[in-house]
């Protein structure tokens, strides 16, 4: 086991280049190079970590804009539907106003009209009155040979008519 | 057991003082390798720019590593000693892994682990524990000492109980630096002993060959696909082993 048999020989040796290049390392690479790359390291991660705060932030502030934008929207809307409900209530009291009107016309109308009709109707049953009792008079007249005053032919009419 | 010979690569009679040789043997230059490509891997993730590449990316991910490892068993004040667990983990990772590397193809070259050397791992060993102690001392005086006698212990027990974190204590060192020296040394052995089955096998015959080479082979396959796995698990048990022991520094209850 060369370990044990060269010990004494090359101990010196072995103690002084391992403590010269353990050194070097350690000096050029544990002092000057590690706190530099865990430097970068840090850097690095609080850059991470401002970058997400900033984003953090620009989310929050869009959800609020978003938020606010909302509230505006519905209120807006709110405001048109009440337009819209106040139109809508005009148009049908307009419209009921006219048909009303509309309504009182022709009921008058047809009033006029009914009292016309019936107006017609009486005179035309004065008028069938006086040719009925023409005819009776005709009628008697040529059947009986006798003259009937019109005033008493009329009377009979109207007593018959008056029958049915 | 070749692998493990320490042979001077330059200066085999330079020297320190009297009698304490300094030769640069192989282990010294796959440590300078080692050190050298540690380097050279953190160098390529220093372009600190803000949307990482690959390298920067692998880097970045290995020094996280050791920064969560220090964070999770020392806490806040674990930070200041990342650079040291970095380099330690680091530097072990990579002579581990350096070990594996089959230069041997190469004629005239052999890759050597220095880690499976307790010459080696024992001056981490004891660098980490130095680290411990100073730290200890340091901040709690003499008070560190009330690490042996653990919270809430009966008086009665105080004795037996402080005695056995003495020992327990005192063999931190040697329980860091032989695992992974024994471990190293393990892997590459067995590695080898396989190998010298394929090569008898394939001497002795197309038979034996077969019966005896190939499933050996497959084998060396499998078990160099865990030495790599080993590998890593062996650095990062002392950069953890390590941090548990300063954090009972650090943390002393």
């Amino acid at each position: 086991m060369p370990q044990i048999q060269q010990m004494s020989e090359y101990l010196t040796s072995q103690v002084f280049w391992l403590l010269v290049f353990f050194g070097f390392t350690f000096v050029v690479v544990g002092l000057g190079m590690v706190p530099k790359i865990l430097g970068t390291v840090e850097m690095r991660d609080n850059q991470i970590a401002g970058d997400l705060a900033a984003a953090q932030a620009a989310r929050d502030a869009a959800d609020a804009e978003e938020a606010a934008w909302r509230t505006r929207e519905n209120a807006n809307r709110a405001a048109a539907q009440g337009v819209i409900g106040e139109a809508k209530a005009k148009a049908a009291a307009a419209t009921a106003a006219k048909l009303a009107e509309t309504q009182t016309r022709l009921d008058a109308r047809l009033a006029e009209a009914e009292t016309a009709i019936a107006a017609a109707r009486s005179s035309a049953m004065a008028e069938i009155e006086g040719v009925a009792a023409d005819v009776a008079r005709d009628i008697v007249a040529r059947v009986a040979g006798a003259n009937v005053e019109p005033a008493a032919a009329e009377a009979a009419v109207k007593e018959v008519m008056a029958h049915g | 057991m070749k692998q493990f010979t320490i042979e001077p690569v330059a200066g085999a009679d330079w020297q320190l003082a009297d009698g304490v040789g300094i030769a640069f043997t192989n282990s010294a230059l796959w440590m300078a390798v080692t050190a050298l490509l540690v380097t050279l891997f953190v160098a390529g993730g220093m372009k600190r720019s803000l949307v990482p590449g690959r390298w920067q990316m692998a880097v970045e991910t290995m020094t996280g590593f050791i920064d969560d490892l220090l964070e999770a068993n020392v806490g806040k004040a674990g930070r200041k000693y990342v650079p040291y667990i970095f380099t330690l983990f680091m530097f072990i990772l990579f002579g581990n892994l350096l070990g594996l590397v089959p230069l041997g193809l190469i004629p005239h070259m052999h890759a050597f682990t220095f880690t499976s050397h307790f010459t080696a791992t024992g001056v981490l060993a004891i660098m980490s524990f130095s680290i411990v102690l100073i730290v200890g001392f340091w901040k709690h005086g003499f008070h560190f000492f009330s690490l042996f006698w653990p919270s809430n212990t009966p008086v009665f027990l105080a004795l037996p109980i402080s005695l056995i974190e003495v020992v327990s204590f005192m063999v931190r060192p040697f329980s860091l630096a032989l695992r992974l020296f024994v471990a190293m040394m393990a892997g590459h052995v067995l590695l080898k002993v396989l190998a010298s089955f394929v090569i008898a096998g394939g001497s002795a015959g197309a038979g034996l060959g077969v019966l005896v080479g190939v499933p050996s082979f497959v084998l060396m396959v499998a078990i160099s696909a865990l030495e790599i796995l080993v590998a890593g698990i062996q650095a990062y048990v002392f950069a953890l082993l390590t941090s548990l022991y300063i954090n009972d520094a650090e943390n002393l209850h």
